[in-house]
């Protein structure tokens, strides 16, 4: 089943990718986001069946980053939303040349 | 793995799968945030099945509680708190040439992994050693030791992340007050 996971994780991965690039919604890119962290578990996890079970442990912090991430994300993008009324990331565009 | 899988098995793990990628798919497509976050949801339980079939059952509990329950959670309270249901907000795709752009690079990333996936993979463990390793021992022991043994400074180390989070969170989050400095 390895290889199997590995195609169900890079085609997640691939869709998170297209998600971030396609959307303007800062929050749909930011759940974007953490659907590729989760095909990135879901290789380590398939992995950890021929690597031994530090994939599983490295897939314990990947959880705990993304918990942080999604913390000060969302403190960020409600900040930027008092700022601006908006979420929509066209209209951020302040460091644009 | 074990030489030959029982056809159950096969047949929930190509269905788990196809029910993630499915639920992705629609999950990028959706226009209101809340039916996007709702596939997400789908996504990651059918994730958590995934990894409970890969010899993870702790992992996939951790997965159900931690980013169904908490982090999707926390996303659904944004988005109501925020109010972002309303027209303005829903049409947000991006033009042609940045979903042509977005395709061409999904398309090479496929393609990357599918080389990547067909090399050969020597096994550093035997066959099946997982899960006899969880028969002898239980669920949460095959992790727990390696965590605080070899990864012990990684784990504490993680304690001052969440902590940095929490207060950079609060301060983020903070409604500016008149009597405020800044």
């Amino acid at each position: 089943m390895l290889a199997e996971a590995l195609f169900f994780s890079a085609v997640l991965f691939t869709i998170g990718v297209v998600g971030v690039l396609t959307r303007r919604n800062a929050i749909i890119v930011f759940m974007c986001v953490e659907l590729m962290l989760n095909a990135v578990n879901l290789t380590f996890v398939a992995f950890s069946q021929v690597y031994g079970v530090g994939g599983q442990v490295f897939v314990f912090f990947v959880m705990t980053v993304a918990a942080a991430e999604a913390a000060v994300g969302l403190a960020i993008i409600i900040a930027l939303f008092r700022h601006r009324q908006t979420v929509n990331l066209q209209n951020v565009n302040l460091l644009k040349g | 793995m074990q030489p030959s899988l029982p056809l159950f098995y096969t047949f929930n793990f190509y269905l788990f799968g196809i029910v993630a990628i499915v639920a992705a798919l629609l999950f990028v497509t959706r226009k209101s945030p809340v039916a996007a976050a709702m596939w997400l949801v789908t996504t990651m339980f059918a994730l958590a099945a995934l990894f409970v079939m890969l010899d993870a059952q702790f992992i996939g509990a951790i997965q159900v509680l931690v980013y169904a329950g908490a982090i999707m959670v926390v996303f659904l309270f944004v988005i109501m708190l925020l109010n972002l249901g309303h027209p303005s907000e829903v049409a947000d795709a991006r033009g042609r040439g940045w979903k042509l752009t977005a395709g061409a690079v999904g398309v090479a990333m496929l393609a990357q992994i599918f080389a990547l996936t067909r090399v050969h993979i020597q096994p550093h463990i035997p066959a099946g050693y997982l899960s006899r390793q969880i028969e002898a021992t239980g669920v949460v022991a095959p992790i727990a030791g390696p965590l605080f043994n070899e990864y012990l400074l990684a784990f504490e180390v993680t304690s001052v992340l969440l902590l940095a989070a929490v207060v950079g969170a609060v301060v983020l989050g903070r409604r500016r007050t008149a009597t405020d400095a800044g």
